[in-house]
């Protein structure tokens, strides 16, 4: 890390600064007028198009592939199969022996006769335009040796084995105390099972990709939210050095997990390229997406809460049991959370896996929590009600002092102040706690609540700053930004510590000849790319100042005692002054440039000497039609204790966004599965329903005053996930309060609340 | 998608000629439905024949005191218009209630009508699907059929019509006017415009090829309260789950006539008439609502996911019925 002695810009010291304020997004003109260039948009003289076609089977062997026909159409290229395909390394086992290597590991395309998964791709078709390779395609005549596949979850718990981690590299189970005993004696218990179904993350814009070689260096015009992986990813892939890949990815059209590692457009893309000496693009379908771009699992949880009759716990117990590819594993870390959340002396927590012949699943925004906290804070509502205790209050008397498994202190908690403030401004005075009781004309109305949390991380990452003679700067790393505002609050970072406008700060991102950084994943995105930059910023500003000192030019030469500030286009030394720009004009005609990194926080003694998340408090009020069971969210708020809010409207943004993909998980996502045929039914956007317009009703989000010193020296904690942790839960529960019926398999759909509504009299 | 060639016609006459002149020839519209299933090659017409700049786009009064649409008027044009809006509301509700404000902006009259099942498996070329592919099988028996029939599908197909604005139109009694490539006319009631699948479910409507609809005619609006109930898994942009268009003409307390049409449970907009004739002349009461949702599921069969559809179907009817009568 870059030490300096430059003072930290502190949440209370920077009220009129540029950080923490609501500033829109400096892109989003670009966007709204179609000057962000998007992966398969970049225009390259000569681009070939590639087309994917996918196996119709789920598990098997090709024995015959007849293109003959699609080779015949006029501007058709190439066909690639497993029999033409480069050669390329084998795929590796199923597991890798570390954690980078999920990231970094070849991932072959095309190079074997054997299908998967359904919709596998098993041929590339380039032809001179889109339309012509996907029509080529659909004359390619495949002869296949089906296999049966298993895809049944719940049939084949008894198949379940013990994965050696979990994602992210958490322990797979933990144990604390006497569980079963415990759970046994207490004279108040849950004991309750969910079923969360597969989902897809579905970003606006699919996985594309542009690749173009030039001598043997390749430039990859894709959608990434994570550079580094994808450069490993496809030089394990193509077997050339990291060095002579080039990923470029300015504008990301969404990736919610689904773009961290390279895909079959980019390794498709690459290698038809090669092959071709001349530029490929290719996009998957949205189709496509749903077979080859990750999922979140099928899951099955059971959680298990003992409590005295006072409420407080004696123990807890949340059990996990997913499905995972069987050729790659996937372990979401869905109960790891419970470990960090609520006292208990006797714990609990196990994670197993079922394998499934489905692709690989990803991350899917908040992995662990949106599925677990669904079942578990579901869970607690149905402990308050045996309890006869408000919500609120179990939460209350079960909040711990310290971590309640790895017995360290929290570096800051605010759930219990969010939990209050939010039944404050929500009225939770008006729920009524026997279900049913809150009728309006035909509806039935319900209050429900959860809570949230969310690990706070840091990725390891550099970032590069310079500043030239017109006191223009220029912040440079691999970072993304996937929609979420880190050009925007980058550019305040930047700003605020030069004193400068932000028009005189140009952010740049999303190219892999920037300095290194974890890219967006894990809501760690602000924290750590923003930290590398305060520290380029402060180690500029050391530099400038070193010259400032010291330069016979200067007009601070000798200003040794007092600490500069940089504000208002100057610098100022006690009653001395100079203007930026000028100063370094003089100085360094040529501009000067400093670094700063970020280390990653498990290697931090902050990380290990503090449990550090962030924490909200969800509400929602939802209307049940008495006649036909329809639920619709009527209104939702959430209080956010996320740490320093580096910009709240970017921040508001993230927490609608979370707060609608709570909806979507409580009452609408699943992609089915067929186990006759592998494949996901509905397996586009008008049959997989995420939340629209008409369902995201009245939302708040409030921001609780917050600085964590232990976090980072932004005082920030991440919340892109957070609004989507437990959201979900405080829908349902609000459901169980309108109707009195509890649903445990996801998502709450009418046909499973109907049976539970009585007719009534009309 | 596959290459295909491609004319504007000129008139009704041409474009009828046009498309019976070749046999994987077909009409194109607003295209919303017959593109999505080109891209999919679940259709791969060879020839297409633009009728979207045809002049059929005026609603005009009929001299029987009824409305004569012309096919290529949009969706949201028709649920706009103020003689719609007043006299035929339920057609207007329907509409609104369908698709997205783009969708319904492209999306014309005779389109809507002839848009295809949203069926997932007959999407998929991959799966087995009689409408698509006859002599297949279905695999959306015994597979994922929450979307599908439970009146009027047969062992072949349980598809069913996703239109809201055709059930609407089946509840008004309108009629499809078309020009056969002979050009001759002729008039074909909404309710028996698509046909039920049987063993042929491919064969969807009672339109010969290169017959063209150029209008839909409704006749005066029935006399009673219209109303339109949508029943879907979320607010907006979702096929009916369960719908209920319905039309109650009260004299004092009791149930002078009524109509109901339903929509997401049948191969077509589906009229049970047994309903209707339970309700006629009966108290405008709960009793017979519920009769009459009874008598309207008396042949429903469930085929697993889809099962729910069939309480949903009789409390929604009841409920609807009795908003109806409410507002008299
Ligand atoms: C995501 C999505 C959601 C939707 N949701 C709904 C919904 O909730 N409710 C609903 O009702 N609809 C819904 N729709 C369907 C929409 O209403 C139809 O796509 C639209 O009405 C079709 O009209 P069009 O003019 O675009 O038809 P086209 O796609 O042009 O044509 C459809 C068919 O009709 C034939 N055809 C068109 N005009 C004539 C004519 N004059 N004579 C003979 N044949 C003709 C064509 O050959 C073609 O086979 C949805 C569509 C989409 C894509
Ligand atoms: S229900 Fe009809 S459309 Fe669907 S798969 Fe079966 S045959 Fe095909």
């Amino acid at each position: 890390m870059t030490e300096t002695t430059i003072p930290e810009n502190r949440s209370s010291e920077t009220e009129t600064g540029l950080v923490g304020q609501p500033i829109a997004r400096v892109d989003g003109s670009l966007k709204v007028t179609g000057h962000a260039t998007y992966a398969y948009e970049h225009a390259v003289n000569g681009a070939a198009y590639g087309y994917i076609l996918g196996a119709a089977i789920a598990k098997g062997r090709i024995v015959e592939i007849d293109s003959s026909e699609a080779e015949k159409m006029p501007g058709v290229l190439h066909i690639m199969t497993h029999r033409n395909a480069p050669a390329q390394p084998e795929f590796g086992p199923a597991v890798t022996p570390t954690v980078p290597e999920v990231f970094t590991r070849a991932r072959p395309m095309l190079n074997s006769d054997r299908v998967r998964f359904y919709d596998e791709p098993i041929a590339l078709v380039v032809a001179e335009t889109f339309e012509t390779a996907r029509a080529a395609a659909g004359l390619i005549r495949v002869r296949y040796e089906e296999e049966r596949g298993a895809f049944d979850l719940s049939a084949r718990i008894a198949d379940a084995y013990t994965p050696r981690r979990t994602n992210a590299g958490f322990e797979t189970d933990s144990e604390i105390g006497d569980f079963g005993g415990a759970f046994a004696a207490a004279p108040v218990k849950v004991d309750a099972t969910y079923r969360t179904p597969y989902e897809h993350h579905n970003p606006m814009e699919p996985h594309a990709t542009l690749a173009v070689w030039s001598g043997d260096e390749v430039t990859i015009y894709t959608s990434a939210q994570t550079l580094a992986n994808f450069q490993a990813g496809l030089a394990s892939t193509l077997g050339i050095p990291r060095e002579r890949v080039r990923i470029v990815s300015p504008f990301i059209g969404g990736g919610f997990g689904s773009k961290l590692i390279v895909h079959a457009d980019g390794v498709l893309a690459a290698l038809a390229a090669r092959v071709l000496r001349r530029p490929v693009k290719v996009a998957l379908t949205r189709q496509q997406m749903f077979a080859n771009a990750g999922y979140r699992a099928e899951m099955v949880q059971q959680v298990r809460l003992g409590a005295d009759r006072d409420g407080r716990l004696t123990s807890i117990g949340h059990d996990v049991w997913s499905a995972t590819s069987g050729f790659e594993e996937f372990c979401e870390q869905t109960a790891v959370f419970t470990r960090s959340l609520y006292a208990a002396p006797n714990r609990l927590t196990r994670h197993r896996l079922v394998p499934v012949d489905l692709n690989r699943g990803e991350w899917m925004r908040s992995p662990g929590e949106a599925p677990g906290m669904l079942a578990f804070e579901c869970a607690m509502d149905e402990l308050a009600e045996r309890l006869g205790l408000d919500p609120i209050e179990l939460r209350i008397r079960n909040e711990p002092t310290e971590d309640p498994e790895r017995g360290v202190p929290f570096s800051s908690r605010n759930l219990v102040a969010c939990m209050r403030e939010g039944a404050r401004r929500f009225g939770w005075e008006r729920r009524k706690p026997t279900p049913g009781s809150i009728r309006e004309g035909r509806k039935l109305i319900g209050y429900g609540m959860a809570a949230a949390i969310r690990p706070n991380y840091i990725g390891a990452g550099t970032a590069r700053v310079a500043i030239d003679a017109t006191g223009r700067v220029t912040a440079r790393l691999d970072m993304t930004d996937i929609g979420t505002g880190t050009y925007t609050i980058l550019t305040q970072i930047a700003a605020e510590s030069f004193g400068v406008p932000t028009a005189a700060v140009k952010v740049e991102l999303g190219d892999s000849r920037f300095p290194r950084t974890a890219g967006s994943g894990g809501s760690w995105g602000a924290a750590s790319a923003g930290s590398a930059l305060h520290h380029a910023c402060n180690a500029l500003k050391e530099r400038i100042m070193e010259a400032a000192r010291s330069s016979d030019r200067s007009p601070l030469r000798g200003a040794n005692d007092v600490a500069p500030i940089f504000v208002g286009g100057e610098i100022r030394v006690g009653d001395r002054s100079v203007g930026l720009a000028d100063f370094i004009g003089r100085i360094a005609p040529d501009g000067m440039e400093a670094i700063g990194t970020v280390a990653a926080a498990r290697d931090t003694e902050s990380y290990r000497a503090y449990s550090q998340h962030s924490y909200g408090a969800h509400f929602a009020e939802v209307a049940v039609d008495s006649d036909t069971g329809e639920i619709r969210t009527r209104r939702m708020l959430s209080v956010i204790g996320a740490g320093r809010i580096l910009n709240p409207k970017t921040a508001r943004s993230q927490i609608l966004g979370g707060m609608t993909w709570g909806i979507g998980a409580a009452l609408m996502e699943e992609t089915v599965l067929d186990p006759r045929y592998g494949h996901f039914v509905n397996h586009d956007l008008a049959e997989y329903h995420v939340p629209v317009n008409g369902d995201v009703a009245d939302m708040e989000v409030v921001f609780l005053e917050e600085y964590d010193d232990k976090a980072n020296p932004l005082g920030a904690k991440g919340l892109g996930e957070l609004g989507v942790c437990g959201a979900g839960a405080a829908i349902a529960n609000a459901v169980y309060n309108a109707t009195g019926v509890r649903v445990r398999e996801f998502p709450i759909t009418l046909d499973k609340v109907l049976p539970g509504l009585p007719v009534t009299a009309i | 998608m596959q290459p295909f060639t491609y004319v504007r016609a000129n008139s009704v006459n041409e474009a009828a000629a046009a498309v019976a002149a070749r046999p994987q020839a077909k009409f194109i519209s607003g295209g919303t439905n017959l593109l999505d299933l080109m891209k999919l090659e679940v259709e791969r017409p060879t020839h297409l024949v633009d009728i979207s700049r045809l002049p059929l786009d005026r609603i005009e009064e009929t001299p029987e005191g009824g409305l004569r649409i012309g096919a290529q008027v949009r969706n949201s044009d028709l649920a706009a218009e103020p003689r719609v809006r007043s006299r035929y509301p339920m057609l207007s509700q329907a509409l609104l209630a369908g698709a997205s404000g783009q969708i319904r902006n492209k999306a014309s009259t005779a389109g809507n009508l002839l848009q295809r099942t949203r069926c997932s498996y007959f999407y998929d070329r991959n799966m087995p699907c009689n409408k698509r592919a006859p002599g297949s099988g279905c695999a959306a028996l015994g597979g994922f059929n929450r979307m599908h029939a439970v009146l009027g599908a047969s062992d072949a197909c349980i598809a069913v019509h996703p239109s809201d604005m055709a059930v609407a139109m089946a509840a008004l009694d309108a009629a499809v006017e078309t020009t056969l490539p002979d050009g001759t006319q002729r008039t074909i009631p909404v309710g028996d415009l698509s046909r039920l699948p049987g063993s042929t479910p491919h064969v969807e409507t009672a339109l010969g090829h290169g017959e063209m609809i150029t209008a839909v005619i409704l006749p005066p609006p029935p006399p009673g309260r219209q109303l339109y109930r949508k029943v879907r898994d979320r607010a907006s942009y979702a096929f009916a789950l369960v719908s209920v268009a319905t039309i109650v003409e009260k004299s004092g307390d009791r149930i002078q006539s009524a109509r109901i049409a339903l929509g997401g449970v049948a191969p077509k907009p589906w009229r049970p008439m047994e309903a209707e004739y339970v309700l006629a002349g009966a108290a405008a009461a709960d009793a017979a609502f519920t009769e009459a949702a009874e008598s309207a599921l008396a042949g429903a069969v469930g085929r697993g996911s889809n099962d729910f559809k069939i309480p949903l179907a009789k409390r929604t009817i009841r409920q609807t019925l009795a908003a109806a009568v409410e507002g008299v």
